[in-house]
Formats: structure tokens, C-alpha cells, sequence
């Protein structure tokens, strides 16, 4: 089994996701372990990216301030070597097919399988494209992460058959954010996923309240949650960990609870 | 040239969210049928000719021809066309396609703003909704173009983020495509993009070559010994081009921006300097740092200040088939001005790029040889920040 499916074992999984180096690495690492001691089930791991067209603004100004503030591919393969000598919950990275591209998608993902990185999140990487990277990542024990839109209709049985790990299912059109309704029929997408695939679905885009992420944990095996966490690095930058620390538990409580 | 995926060699392909997968699906699958369909074309083409007022003339440069001493030059005046560049033959074409597709807005992205008007006075024509996206620093550069466009109709967005510039425009227009697909149809403005965006514009552009060729027979009895564009994403030069590329006798040069100097990080010139990457739905050439960070490319160009180039070009360069040559601002100004001076014509500065580049080509060819340039668009929308970039204190 693996790591990632491990993570939706003991039931509804929650996801949360912070962009690395926000304001800065050491407060990076400080809220990776705030989280997983929070009771978060995976985490997601954004390296940032200069132009990243799937995110909304908040996770954009993330990005802005994270380059702003000198991190690299690099650093953060690091920081993450410090911090698996302590958090062993799963992790992946989500970040934009360049960024592996020009690092060298087999030197990434193979330096990804070294440090303990269970999988990828590559957003502008859909079906079509997978090749290129899907067969690096099976080499090196990652899951290349499936995602599923409400615009994916005939396009679902053949994505959710090639699903490894865990499938996203995009809660909603447009980008990453905060939404104050989700209208998207999600338990139809997930059922229609279930039936062509073994692989747990999680839901993100727009989930920000314990409210939201209990319904969508409901309907599937689990919640994402990227914005709203940004948006509290944004406002408490590196003094952030107990607020995230606080918002991780009340969130994981509401998924488990589902 | 185009193979599974839309692919240009290694380059092209489909680097788009799942989300806009079967917006581009369906729109491959209409434009597969409506360009097999010969009622579609004859439609496009009354426009093209009654509306836009094609064909271009490809005028012969006798002034410039002397001047310089050597090649005889022929200009391609696309920047006679209805809205003064070659934007509306793109345009017209995907606007048509749109309607077919039951499609009722427009939204499309624009650098100089010459895409920009073109997609607004389209939608006027047509009766369709449109929204432009910008970036900041572009609407103050070119503010005129903003105002033409809110006169024509369209809603322009400003955008903040990145640069504020062209790559930052194309960036908003996908994220707002992701959020409106099902009446909305994004119409890119160059030979860039997921598949089949690169193959639609540069058919819809390919009638710049078309032309060329009947008329450089009509005058000349022969084909041309080189065709100069200028090179942004790539739209008027792979028009330029396409109906050249089995004849290996004509030469095929684009010019890229070089900004402050090819060598300097102020330079947007993207085959000289970039490496191989994956941006904006394509594998391709773009300017980058070593962690595969988008550049901030800089040109006096709106129109060619992005950090990519078309794969279709990429694939030409190669292969060896065409030559992509920088040429800097002071470069594409004095050629702004020689032309202006020489010809009674006042080309874009994007234009200027390929005028600058056969000034320096023109006088090592023979007397027997002939050059062709296609002048983009035209220049009115300059005039302000050349006089600028030359220490005048101008606004408009």
C-alpha cells in the first residue's frame, strides 16, 4: 500500500496545503509539523511557481512572496530532508509541470523518491500529458495525483482508471479560493469516479469553513483546504503556526467527524 | 506539420488544467469540421475581403530599395487592414468559428492592444459580448488602445499581477476561461497556447503567405528570396511564412525583441535566450532562471514583450528551416524612423523589429535578389512613446 493510501486508512482524510517559503522556510517547517501534530492526514507541499495560472489571489501573492523571499527547488528538497526525520505523515508536492521540467523531471522526481515525497500534484499536467511524467514517478514510488473537474464528464472513467494515490476532484470551475457556496454536484462526480477506480477521492477548491469540509468529506474521502490556511500565513506571517495549528484541528475534527 | 496532440516536434502539446480539457476538445472538434466545411471559408473570406479589406497590398518599397543599395524590398501591408494590423484576420476567423459554436463572449488577452481592438471590433460586428485583459503597465503604455476598445464596446480588465504585462494578460484570460467555458470562447491572439489554439491562428494567418506568393508571382514571376517578420508569440510571421516553408529557396527570418540587448536580462528575445520549457498550455522555448521561473522579459514592444514563442516556431528553428535574429529597441526605433522618413510609412515598432533587421540584410544582397517585409501593423499607436523613448516630453 501506498503511503498516501494510508492516509484515507483510518477514514475521511484532511488535506491541507501551505506554499513553501511563506514567508520563509524555518516558518514553513514550523507549520508543517503545527500541522501534522494537528491532525492533518496529508499534507501538500507548494513549491512556488511565477506564473501559477490554476491559483485564485491569494495563493498568487503566496507565490509572489515566497520567490520574493529567495526559496528555491533546492531549499526546500532540504527543508523537507530536515523535516522527515520527524513528521512521517504523508506528503506531496503540488507545484506547475515547469518547475519539474526544467529542474529535470527524472532528477526531481527522483530526488522527490529519496526524501520521502509520496507524490505530485501538477495542475496544468491533464490526462493527455501524464506520459511524460507518470512513468518517472511509478519508478520512484510516487503517485502522480489524477485531478477531476465538473467539466470532466465522458473524460471521468478514463482519468479516474489511470488514478493513482488519491483522486482531486475540483470542487468548482475557475481557480483556487475561498467560495461561500460550492454548487458543483460532487457526489455525482465521486460516484462516478468510485466506479472506475479503487483510489479515495478528496475534495478541494473553495472549502474554507469546518461546515464545508465535513459536507464535501460527506460525499467523498476527504477535504482540501489551501487558501484559507494562506490566507492566515498571509496575516501572521512567521508567527502563524498556533493560528494554522488552531484552524488544522478544527478542520481535521469536522473530516474525521464526517 | 501538426502530429498527435498538436504537436511541432517536441514541442506544442495540451499543459492545461483538467478544467479546460473539454473546452479545447470541443473546439477542436468544431474547427475540424467548420474547416472542412467550404461554406465556413467563403463566409470568412467576404469578411476578410468586405469587412477587413483584404487582400493586402504587397507594396514595392523603391525608395528604401535604393537607399540601401541592394535586394529589392516589397513591404506586406497588413497594417492597411481594418484595425491596422494583422490581428483581424485571426480574429474574424475565430469569431465566426465561435458564433458557429453557439459561443456569445469573447475574451481574449492583448499586449500593444492591437489584439485587443481587433477581438472588440469583431464582437461589435458580430453582436457578441467581449472582455480584454491587459496588463497594467501595457494600458499605460497604450492608452489609447483602452479607450478604442471601451468605445467599441468591450469591458478591459486591468491586471496586477506578474509584470503587468502581455504573459500576465494570457495568464488572467485562462484563469477567467476556467471559470466561464460554457458560453465563453477565449480568443488567443497568437500561435501560442494548448493545442489547437497554435494550428487555428496560424491558418487564420496564413492568407499574409498566401498572398504574398500570388502577388510576388504577379509582379515578380518568382518567389522572394527571403520574407522578414517580427516574432512575439509569432502570429504575423508564421502567417508569413506558412506558405513557404516546402521552399527552401526563400529564406525565413524572424525577429525577435532583444529589449535593452540580447545579452542583458531587459530583453524578451526568446530563442536567443531561452531554454526548452512548459508554459501557458505548451512545451516550447521561454525565457527562465535555472529553477524554471518565468522570466520578467522587458521590449519598448508591448506587442512582442512575452517570455515564449509559438511552438510551431520553435520546431522551424530546429529543424533549420528559419532564422530568429535579435534586434534591440534603439535597433526597431531608428527603423521606426527610417521608414517613417523613407516611405511615407509609419510602421508599428513591433513592425519595426523586421524593418531594422533588413536594414542591416538588404545591402548584402544582390540587386537581383527580393525581400520581403511584412509590416505588421501600423504605428500611430507608438507615436507617443517613441517621441518618449527620444526625450520629448509627449502623452496623449
Amino acid at each position: 500500500m501506498s503511503n498516501i493510501a494510508k492516509a484515507f486508512e483510518r477514514g475521511k482524510a484532511f488535506i491541507p496545503f501551505l506554499t513553501c517559503g511563506d514567508p520563509d522556510l524555518e516558518t514553513t517547517e514550523k507549520l508543517v509539523k503545527a500541522m501534522a501534530d494537528s491532525g492533518a492526514d496529508l499534507i501538500e507541499l507548494g513549491i512556488p511557481f511565477s506564473d501559477p495560472t490554476a491559483e485564485g489571489p491569494v495563493i498568487q501573492a503566496a507565490n509572489v512572496r515566497a520567490l520574493q523571499g529567495g526559496v528555491t527547488t533546492d531549499k526546500i528538497f532540504d527543508m523537507v530532508r530536515t523535516l522527515r526525520k520527524t513528521v512521517t505523515v504523508p506528503m506531496v508536492f503540488m507545484t506547475y509541470a515547469n518547475v519539474v521540467f526544467s529542474y529535470g523531471a527524472e532528477k526531481f522526481i527522483s530526488a522527490c523518491g529519496e526524501l520521502g515525497i509520496d507524490g505530485l500534484i501538477l495542475p496544468d499536467i491533464p490526462y493527455e500529458e501524464r506520459d511524460e511524467f507518470v512513468s518517472i514517478c511509478k519508478r520512484h514510488g510516487l503517485d502522480l495525483i489524477s485531478m477531476i473537474a465538473p467539466t470532466s464528464a465522458d473524460r471521468i472513467a478514463m482519468i479516474a482508471k489511470e488514478a493513482t494515490g488519491f483522486l482531486y476532484i475540483v470542487s468548482s470551475l475557475g481557480v483556487t479560493g475561498v467560495r461561500s457556496e460550492i454548487q458543483t454536484d460532487v457526489g455525482a462526480l465521486v460516484a462516478l469516479a468510485l466506479e472506475n477506480s479503487g483510489c479515495p477521492c478528496a475534495v478541494g477548491f473553495g472549502i474554507s469553513t469546518p461546515e464545508q469540509a465535513k459536507q464535501m468529506a460527506a460525499l467523498s474521502g476527504g477535504a482540501i483546504v489551501g487558501s484559507a490556511i494562506v490566507k492566515l500565513v498571509a496575516r501572521h506571517g512567521r508567527d502563524a503556526a498556533p493560528y494554522v495549528a488552531e484552524y488544522v484541528k478544527s478542520m481535521a475534527d469536522a473530516v474525521h467527524s464526517a | 506539420m501538426t502530429n498527435a496532440k498538436g504537436r511541432f516536434g517536441v514541442h506544442g502539446g495540451q499543459y492545461i488544467p483538467e478544467t479546460l480539457m473539454n473546452a479545447v476538445i470541443e473546439l477542436e472538434r468544431a474547427y475540424d469540421r467548420y474547416h472542412a466545411d467550404p461554406a465556413f471559408h467563403q463566409q470568412l473570406k467576404s469578411l476578410l475581403n468586405e469587412y477587413a479589406g483584404r487582400p493586402s497590398r504587397l507594396y514595392y518599397a523603391g525608395k528604401m530599395t535604393r537607399d540601401l543599395g541592394g535586394a529589392k524590398i516589397y513591404l506586406k501591408r497588413e497594417d492597411l487592414n481594418h484595425t491596422g494590423a494583422h490581428k483581424i484576420n485571426n480574429v474574424l476567423g475565430q469569431a465566426l468559428l465561435a458564433k458557429k459554436m453557439g459561443k456569445t463572449r469573447l475574451i481574449a488577452e492583448t499586449g500593444a492592444g492591437q489584439h485587443g481592438v481587433a477581438t472588440t471590433t469583431a464582437a461589435a460586428l458580430m453582436g457578441m459580448e467581449c472582455v480584454v485583459y491587459m496588463g497594467r503597465e501595457d494600458t499605460e503604455r497604450q492608452a489609447l488602445n483602452v479607450y478604442k476598445m471601451r468605445l467599441l464596446g468591450a469591458e478591459v480588465i486591468p491586471v496586477d499581477s506578474g509584470t503587468g504585462t502581455l504573459k500576465d494578460a494570457v495568464s488572467a484570460a485562462f484563469r477567467e476561461w476556467t471559470n466561464r467555458i460554457d458560453d465563453t470562447h477565449y480568443c488567443l491572439g497568437s500561435v501560442m497556447g494548448p493545442h489547437p489554439f497554435p494550428t487555428i491562428v496560424r491558418d487564420f494567418q496564413a492568407v499574409i503567405s498566401e498572398e504574398i506568393r500570388e502577388q510576388m508571382l504577379e509582379k515578380e514571376g518568382r518567389l522572394p528570396d527571403a520574407v522578414i517578420a517580427c516574432v512575439g508569440g509569432g502570429s504575423n510571421a508564421i502567417g508569413s511564412f506558412y506558405h513557404f516553408i516546402d521552399d527552401p529557396s526563400v529564406r525565413l527570418i524572424g525577429c525577435e525583441a532583444a529589449g535593452r540587448g540580447a545579452e542583458t536580462l531587459e530583453t524578451a528575445a526568446t530563442i536567443t535566450t531561452g531554454r526548452l520549457g512548459i508554459f501557458h498550455g505548451m512545451k516550447s522555448y521561454f525565457c527562465q532562471d535555472e529553477y524554471g521561473q518565468i522570466a520578467p522579459v522587458y521590449s519598448i514592444s508591448a506587442g512582442l514583450d512575452y517570455p515564449g514563442v509559438g511552438p510551431e516556431h520553435a520546431h522551424l528553428h530546429d529543424i533549420g528551416r528559419a532564422e530568429y535574429v535579435p534586434v534591440t529597441d534603439e535597433e526597431a526605433v531608428n527603423a521606426f524612423e527610417y521608414l517613417s522618413r523613407t516611405e511615407g510609412i509609419i510602421p508599428a515598432i513591433e513592425s519595426a523589429h523586421a524593418v531594422a533587421y533588413a536594414m542591416t540584410l538588404a545591402p548584402q544582397m544582390g540587386k537581383d535578389n527580393i525581400l520581403v517585409i511584412t509590416i505588421s501593423g501600423r504605428g500611430d499607436k507608438d507615436c507617443a512613446a517613441i517621441a518618449r523613448y527620444r526625450g520629448e516630453n509627449l502623452h496623449e
